[in-house]
């Protein structure tokens, strides 16, 4: 028997009540996605059950508060640019998205990876195994990269992707949204996430989007149009700021955590 | 103090990462012709002891003089075709990325750490599922070490990677259920 929308709504709903009731008695706000959210399926058997083990705090030698660092010989200028990697262009609504990536003390991550991949414009992926029947763009992969500039800045230009469906119950639907994968200063601060766009009728119905429970967290994933931001005769403009959450070497040198 | 900021929620990496995160020698950290590379590998589990073919592995580490600065590189790109150029075969970055395989396996071949204490590798897990990335150390050597003493006795040994022939080092990751990975969180 499949699942249905109000099926997954209900659960929806149980969990979401059940947060804000803990919140509005003294629990604490939870910033991130529950690992273990059962109206996304795919979770049920991919969550750990022991509580995560703490790394202490300000051990120097730590080498997770160091991370990878990337330069001009990995990235080059299209890799920005979803428009420009084919021949033609792609067909959709073209936009621009663009940003800062901040650690939680609002400093800039300069010269760091940031990596996006998207849906074309018909909600279809570039990927050999998606089944969704909406026509590929020959003239988009919808995969990119840069590194951010020296005041943690991001620009893209790409197409809106749109909204797909998908297996976790009868009648479910993406929203639409641009993956980002992002490298902070630290491999602690580490970050895959999904930016969506403001309005979308589809937030209330998604499990993925719903399991981050907090209200304020989720508003966090979604861009807000900017008018300044459109390029005239060309594109629209859409921002969002990145911030990235754990310790780094910065921080404990500071003693932030001491 | 100041205001800190709120921090972007995590999101599962979903289905559909493999035509864009995976790089051309992203499991290829050692340089070209090294006698001493190891290979790290292993299976990724799901809770009913299921491989998990779509999950992507980040790995960090230090260097073999024990640097953490790590280096550009790991996706050089081709400015001729668009196209990954691959490493350079001589540098070292520190990072590597591979997805698992069909049969839910990984490998890195990379050099032995020489991070203060004992090596290891450090690994960030990604997957469909998995709505916010795991964290976990690969340990190449058994010993006295802060995290691993800490442990109850049971779960020490889901850290350690097994040495096996020609300086292959096995780690597989259990996401739950029996023998669950010890998963970290940085504080
Ligand atoms: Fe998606």
């Amino acid at each position: 028997m499949a699942l249905t929308q109000s099926d997954i709504d209900v659960e929806i709903k149980d969990l979401q009540d059940a947060y804000d009731k803990a919140v509005a008695g003294g629990a604490p706000v939870e910033h991130h996605a529950r690992r273990d959210y059962a109206p996304y399926r795919s979770s049920l058997l991919r969550h750990p059950k022991q509580p995560l083990v703490a790394v202490g705090g300000g051990d120097p030698e730590t080498v997770e508060l160091s991370g990878p660092v990337f330069g001009v010989t990995d990235i080059t200028e299209h890799d920005s640019d979803l428009t420009l990697q084919h021949r033609g262009e792609p067909i959709g609504e073209r936009m621009t998205v663009s940003g800062r990536l901040l650690d939680r003390d609002g400093r800039p991550v300069r010269g760091q990876l940031v990596e996006v991949w998207q849906a074309n414009a018909a909600g279809r992926y570039a990927h050999l195994r998606e089944q969704h029947p909406a026509p590929l763009d020959p003239h988009f992969t919808g995969v990119g990269r840069t590194l951010t500039d020296d005041h943690g800045r991001y620009a893209f230009t790409t197409v809106k992707p749109g909204p797909y469906p998908w297996g976790n119950h009868a009648n479910a639907w993406r929203p639409a949204h641009i993956h980002f994968s992002v490298f902070g200063s630290a491999f602690t601060q580490r970050l895959v996430t999904q930016m969506y766009f403001p309005g979308d009728p589809l937030f209330r119905y998604d499990p993925i989007l719903r399991s981050v429970t907090d209200e304020a967290a989720r508003d966090r994933l979604v861009a807000t149009y900017r008018h300044t931001l459109s390029r005239p005769g060309f594109s629209l403009g859409y921002e969002w700021d990145i911030v990235l959450d754990g310790p780094s070497a910065t921080w404990i040198e500071e003693g932030r955590s001491a | 103090m100041t205001e800190r900021l709120l921090p972007t929620p995590s999101h599962t990496i979903g289905p559909f990462y493999g035509h864009a995160l995976p790089f051309p020698d992203g499991g290829r950290v050692a340089p070209q012709g090294r006698p001493d590379a190891i290979t790290l590998h292993g299976h990724v589990y799901d809770g009913e002891g299921r491989t998990v073919p779509d999950a992507l592995l980040d790995f960090w580490q230090a260097a073999p003089d024990g640097s953490v600065t790590g280096a550009p590189g790991s996706m050089r790109r081709d400015p001729s075709t668009g196209g990954f150029a691959g490493r350079d075969g001589v540098g070292f970055t520190g990072f590597g990325r591979v997805p698992t395989d069909a049969d839910g396996h990984y490998a890195l071949h990379t050099l032995m750490p020489g991070n203060a204490g004992l090596p290891y590798i450090s690994v960030c897990v990604f997957a469909r599922g998995l709505t916010h990335h795991l964290f976990t150390r690969a340990y190449l050597a058994d010993g006295t070490d802060p995290l691993l003493d800490a442990l109850p006795a049971g779960r020490r040994g889901t850290l350690l990677a097994a040495g096996g022939p020609h300086r292959t080092y096995r780690f597989d990751i259990r996401l739950q259920g029996e023998g669950e990975t010890v998963f970290l969180e940085f504080t």
